[in-house]
C-alpha cells in the first residue's frame, strides 16, 4: 500500500493519552474475559482492535464508557479515572461517542430528533442550534435529506451513518466503534467505512473494533489483535499484516485472509 | 397476444362461447363466497338469519313498539304503575327511567341541587376530551385538571359561594363513578410507572419494596381491600379520627390499580431492547432523561392496549364499592327499583346502566385504537 493512500497521522504523542488501561481484568460469572490489559490510546490516534470472536475486543471498548464495568485495574479517559463516581462517567460519556453494531437508533424520533436529543439535553444547547449541528454533521455522513424520516424508513448503511452523526453531533473527543459494519449488507459496508475514513481524516481519536482489514491498512496508527482476553501483539498495521510474530496472530490473518 | 376485430374474426367457427366471469369484489360477492358458497353453509346461514331476525323484532317489539314511556300519577302523586305491570313481558317499562333518572344517576343528593353534579359529569366528560386532543398534551394540561378538578370539589361538596353544603354520605350516581376512576388512575398511573421502574432497579431495598407492593396488593380481591379500607382501617386510627370512607375507598383503588398497571409497565419496559439503554446511557443521558426521553416513551406505546384494557376493567370495578356502602351509578340503579311500585323492572334499568357504562367503556376503546395507529406510525415503513 502507497503511502498517498494511507492517512497522515494526527498522533500527539506528546499529549497525555486520550484513553489509558492499565491491568484491566473482568470477569463474566466464571469466565475471564479481560486478563490484565494495558493498553494507552494518545491523543488523535487510530486504533483498530481486531481477533477471533470471544477474544474479548467489544468488552475491552465497552469498558471505556462503562457500558461494561471492569473488576480490577484503572481505566483514564480524558484524564478521569472511571470508578462508581457518576458524574466523572457522566463527564467520560459527554467526551466520547460511540457507534453499536447493530445502531441502536431511537425508533420513536426522527433522524433530527436523534441527533439532537444529546445536544440539547446533555450540553443544554438551544434547539435550533443543535438543529443547525446535527444538519452539518449529516450533510457530512450525505444524508441531510433523510433528516425528517423515522429510523425504520432507512437502510441499513444510512442507519449507521445516523448512528456515526448521532455520536458526532455530542463533539465527543474520542469515538468508539463496535463493529460497525458487522451486521450490514455487503454492499452497505463501503459507504459507512467511507464516513469512518472520512471521520478519520478529521483527526479525531478512534478506537475501532473491526474485521475490515482494509479500513485497518488505510487508516490505522495501530493495530491491537487480542485473543482469550488479552493483547496478543500490536504494532503498525503493515508489521501486524506482513509481519506477524505469533502463531495465534498468524492463524487468525490466515482464516481472515482466506475470507476474503 | 391481443385480441384485435381483426383475430377476432379469424375465430374458429366452433369456438365457446363464454359467459361473462363472476363478479369477485362487492357485497354479492362477498355473500356468495362466505355464505352461501354450499349447501351446509347456505343452511347454516339461512337458520341463523332467521334466529336473528326472530329474536330482532320480538326485541323492537318489547323495547320500543309495546314499551310503556311514562305513567299516570296517582291521586297521592305517587307514580301508578298499573300499565307497565299489564304489559310485562310483551313491552319495556321505560316509565321507570323517566321517573328514576335522576335518582339513578345523582344518587341521594339533594333533588334541587341536582345541577350540579350534573355540572360535575360535564366537566368531567370535558376534561376527558380536552386531555385525548394531542393539541393539549402540554405542561399546562395539568394546570387545566387542578383547575377542574378543584372545581369539582366545590360544586359537589358546596358550602361556599353560596352553594349549600353536601356531606359526602349523599352523594351517589355517575359522579361517584367518574370521580373513583378518574382520581383512581390519575393517581394510579403515574405510581405504576415508578413501581415498575423500582422494579427494575439496581438498588436492592427499591427493588424489595415494589416487588412486595405489586405482590401483596394482587394476592387479594378489591374486595378484600375496600373491606379493610372500610372496617379494618378505622380501627388503627387514634380516637376521634376519622378518614372519609369515600376517600378510603379511593386510596384502595388506587393502590390496586396500581399494582396491576405497574404490571402491564413493566412489560413494555422488558420488551425494549437492550441497545436502546445502552446507546442512551452512551450519549450521556442521566437516569431520569434516559427514562423520560428514551425508555417511557417507546415502552408506553407497546403497551397501549393493555393499558387500556386495565383502565377499562377498572373504571367497571369502581362498582365493587357498593359493598362498602358507596352509591354509585350501579348502586343508585339497583337502590332506584327497590320500591315496591317499581320492583321486577330491573331489566329496564340494568340495560339503562349497561349502556352507560358501555359508553365510556367503548369511548376509551376507540380512542386507545387510534392512539395506537397513530403512536406506532413510526413502524410503518
Amino acid at each position: 500500500m502507497s503511502a498517498a493512500e494511507t492517512l497522515s497521522s494526527a498522533v500527539r504523542a506528546d499529549a497525555p493519552p486520550a484513553i489509558s488501561l492499565q491491568k484491566v481484568n473482568k470477569w463474566f460469572g466464571s469466565l475471564h474475559v479481560l486478563r490484565d490489559v494495558t493498553l494507552d490510546v494518545a491523543l488523535g490516534e487510530r486504533v483498530v482492535v481486531c481477533g477471533p470472536s470471544g477474544s474479548g475486543k467489544s468488552t475491552l471498548i465497552r469498558c471505556i464508557n462503562r457500558l461494561e464495568e471492569h473488576q480490577e485495574g484503572r481505566i483514564v479517559v480524558d484524564g478521569i479515572e472511571l470508578s462508581d463516581d457518576l458524574k466523572a462517567l457522566d463527564a467520560i460519556r459527554r467526551e466520547v461517542g460511540m457507534v453499536f453494531q447493530s445502531f441502536n437508533l431511537f425508533p420513536h424520533l426522527t433522524i433530527l430528533e436523534n441527533c439532537t436529543l444529546a445536544p440539547i439535553w446533555v450540553r443544554k444547547m438551544p434547539k435550533r442550534q443543535a438543529e443547525e449541528l446535527a444538519m452539518e454533521y449529516l450533510t457530512r455522513v450525505r444524508i441531510p435529506e433523510q433528516a425528517a424520516k423515522y429510523p425504520g424508513q432507512l437502510s441499513g448503511g444510512q442507519q449507521q451513518r445516523v448512528a456515526i452523526a448521532r455520536a458526532l453531533c455530542m463533539q465527543p473527543k474520542i469515538m468508539l466503534f463496535d463493529e460497525p459494519t458487522s451486521a450490514l449488507d455487503p454492499e452497505m459496508i463501503k459507504e459507512v467505512l467511507d464516513t469512518m475514513v472520512m471521520l478519520a481524516g478529521t483527526g479525531m481519536t478512534m478506537i475501532c473494533v473491526t474485521h475490515e482489514m482494509g479500513f485497518a491498512r488505510q487508516v490505522a496508527d495501530r493495530v491491537v489483535f487480542m485473543d482469550r482476553g488479552e493483547i496478543v501483539e500490536q504494532g503498525v498495521p503493515q508489521a501486524i499484516f506482513e509481519n506477524p510474530q505469533t502463531d495465534r496472530l498468524q492463524l487468525f490473518l490466515s482464516q481472515i485472509l482466506r475470507g476474503h | 397476444m391481443s385480441i384485435t376485430a381483426e383475430n377476432a374474426a379469424k375465430l374458429p367457427a366452433d369456438a365457446i362461447a363464454r359467459t361473462a366471469p363472476r363478479r369477485l369484489i362487492g357485497p354479492l360477492a362477498w355473500s356468495r363466497e362466505n355464505m352461501f358458497a354450499n349447501w351446509w353453509s347456505t343452511a347454516i346461514t339461512l337458520a341463523l338469519g332467521y334466529l336473528l331476525i326472530r329474536y330482532a323484532v320480538s326485541f323492537v317489539d318489547w323495547a320500543f313498539v309495546n314499551a310503556i314511556w311514562t305513567v299516570p300519577q296517582t291521586a297521592a302523586g305517587l307514580p301508578d304503575t298499573t300499565a307497565c305491570r299489564e304489559a310485562k313481558g310483551s313491552g319495556a317499562c321505560w316509565a321507570v327511567i323517566t321517573e328514576k333518572h335522576r335518582f339513578i344517576l345523582f344518587g341521594t343528593y339533594p333533588f334541587d341541587e341536582h345541577w350540579r353534579p350534573l355540572l360535575v359529569c360535564l366537566l368531567f366528560i370535558g376534561l376527558y376530551v380536552v386531555s385525548a386532543m394531542k393539541r393539549f398534551w402540554r405542561w399546562e394540561l395539568a394546570l387545566i385538571w387542578a383547575a377542574v378538578l378543584t372545581l369539582i370539589g366545590v360544586l359537589m361538596w358546596g358550602g361556599v359561594l353560596g352553594l349549600s353544603f353536601v356531606p359526602q354520605d349523599r352523594w351517589g350516581g355517575l359522579p361517584i363513578t367518574l370521580i373513583l376512576s378518574t382520581f383512581g388512575l390519575a393517581f394510579a398511573f403515574p405510581l405504576a410507572i415508578l413501581v415498575a421502574l423500582g422494579r427494575r432497579s439496581k438498588l436492592p431495598a427499591i427493588k424489595a419494596i415494589c416487588v412486595l407492593y405489586v405482590e401483596l396488593i394482587r394476592g387479594v380481591p378489591l374486595i378484600s381491600l375496600l373491606f379493610m379500607a372500610s372496617v379494618m382501617f378505622p380501627l388503627f386510627l387514634p380516637e376521634g379520627m376519622n378518614i372519609d370512607k369515600l376517600l378510603r375507598a379511593q386510596v384502595a383503588i388506587i393502590l390496586f390499580a396500581g399494582a396491576y398497571l405497574a404490571e402491564v409497565v413493566r412489560a413494555g419496559l422488558q420488551a425494549l431492547p437492550k441497545g436502546q439503554y445502552e446507546a442512551a446511557d452512551a450519549l450521556g443521558l442521566s437516569y431520569w432523561k434516559k427514562t423520560g426521553l428514551i425508555i417511557l416513551p417507546q415502552a408506553l406505546r407497546l403497551v397501549i392496549p393493555p393499558l387500556v384494557n386495565t383502565f377499562i376493567g377498572f373504571f367497571k370495578d369502581t362498582s365493587l364499592v357498593l359493598i362498602i356502602g358507596i352509591f354509585d351509578l350501579l348502586t343508585a340503579g339497583k337502590t332506584a327499583i327497590i320500591e315496591p311500585m317499581w320492583q321486577g323492572f330491573g331489566v329496564e334499568v340494568y340495560i339503562t346502566l349497561a349502556l352507560i357504562y358501555f359508553m365510556f367503556c367503548f369511548a376509551m376503546s376507540k380512542y386507545s385504537a387510534g392512539l395506537e395507529r397513530e403512536f406506532n406510525a413510526h413502524r410503518n415503513r
